[in-house]
């Protein structure tokens, strides 16, 4: 069965508690640690940050706890302007970066901090994304011609480069796929929201001539058919895209290429 | 070392890879859902206007022709939708393999059992037998 209770050395034990000396705006941030060196659960350790010396994005709150506070906090970021998917975490419930999710957007209360759901953990925030790059590779994500190569670029029309729209803008941080229950349950043939929004990116692509195998190798219970219009990839994207709706479009496809 | 983990990570990414089905699945559960607006509404009306009928008119109505042909194909109609959900839900969460055939087939037995006793009572009543 799907397990649905958190195996024994997953379950979350109480942490430590760094308070804040003489803050003048306190904000508590609650955080999940794990380290996979010292044999211990997992822990929620309680950081209190003064704002008035703080940045506005969660972001600069978890960077100031590993400059200021406690250097053992373990993060990925990057860019931090929403742009490379490094940050992405489950704040305050939601998926999303943290480098643009700002602190005040938060409920009141404590501000919580987990890695992406139903993902192996490598360290404290740092989910183990290889399975979700590798299912990337498997769709093969360029452009696939039959064609000869042309002297120079080729060519697309504006109108043929706007259903491009909504989906070049993806930076893969995985926000959509791990909030996904589906991808939770059948992750391991599924291939979530991301890698299908990817897919079709290249399956809309006027320049794409491989329309027909990549259709082929999408149309299969799991890896396409898991996706059962829950809808979380589209509410929780932090770029703001519609993934369930680029599946819908493969479905419509496989459909249109045959027999009613 | 897991023998496993010398494996690399898109061999089990592309795994068996596609089954080359699944539109079907998907398509005859639209199509399904569809026909059973139009029945499901047809069959609540129909029953509950033999809500206080006794048990000969009830027989007569179901022997009218066109009720007894809108009968069957809702009874085929529900089944069928119902199987195709159960399976979902089947595949979705049963992951020990043994465990998911079997209830996969045995789901699809008694829907087709299921199916064969109505359509047999409607035809029974029908044709007068």
């Amino acid at each position: 069965m799907a397990e649905f209770t958190l195996p024994k050395n997953s379950k979350i034990q109480p942490g430590k508690h760094f308070p804040a000396q003489g803050a003048k705006k306190p904000r508590t941030f609650r955080i999940y640690r794990w380290s996979p060196d010292d044999g211990q659960n997992p822990r929620i350790d309680t950081y209190e940050v003064d704002l008035a010396a703080c940045g506005p994005m969660v972001l600069d709150a978890l960077l100031k706890i590993k400059n200021e506070i406690d250097p053992t906090l373990t993060l990925r970021r990057s860019c931090r302007e929403g742009i490379c998917g490094s940050c992405a975490m489950n704040i305050d419930g939601t998926n999303t970066l943290a480098c643009t999710r700002a602190i005040e957007e938060c409920a009141s209360g404590d501000v919580k901090i987990y890695p992406l759901p139903h993902m192996p953990v490598v360290k404290d925030l740092v989910p183990d994304l290889t399975h979700f790059y590798a299912q990337f590779a498997s769709i093969k994500p360029w452009l696939r011609t039959q064609s000869p190569a042309p002297d120079r670029e080729r060519l697309q029309s504006p109108e043929d480069r706007k259903h491009l729209d909504g989906l070049y803008e993806c930076i893969l941080c995985a926000c959509c796929s791990t909030s996904c229950p589906s991808y939770w349950w059948n992750g391991d043939k599924y291939l979530g929201p991301a890698i299908l929004l990817q897919a079709y990116r290249w399956i809309v692509d006027s320049r794409d001539e491989d329309t027909g195998a990549r259709l082929d190798d999408l149309e299969d219970p799991f890896k396409l058919y898991r996706c059962h219009t829950i809808m979380n990839c589209a509410r929780t994207c932090p770029k703001g895209l519609n993934p369930a709706k680029a599946i819908a479009e493969i479905k419509k496809l496989i459909v249109q290429r045959r027999a009613a | 070392m897991n023998a496993k983990d010398l494996r690399h990570p898109i061999k089990r990414a592309r795994g068996l890879g596609s089954a080359q089905s699944g539109v079907g699945h998907w398509w005859i559960q639209r199509v399904t859902a569809t026909a059973l607006v139009a029945l499901g509404l047809w069959f609540l009306v129909t029953v509950l206007r033999l809500a206080h009928a006794d048990y000969t008119t009830a027989h007569a109505v179901v022997a009218r022709p066109w009720n007894a042909v809108l009968l069957i194909a809702f009874v085929i109609a529900m089944f069928w939708h119902a199987v195709l959900g159960l399976q979902v839900v089947i595949e979705d969460y049963v992951h020990t393999r043994w465990k998911e055939v079997s209830l996969l087939v045995l789901v699809k037995f008694l829907a087709v059992l299921g199916a064969l006793a109505s359509v047999l009572a409607v035809l029974r009543i029908a044709l007068g037998a």
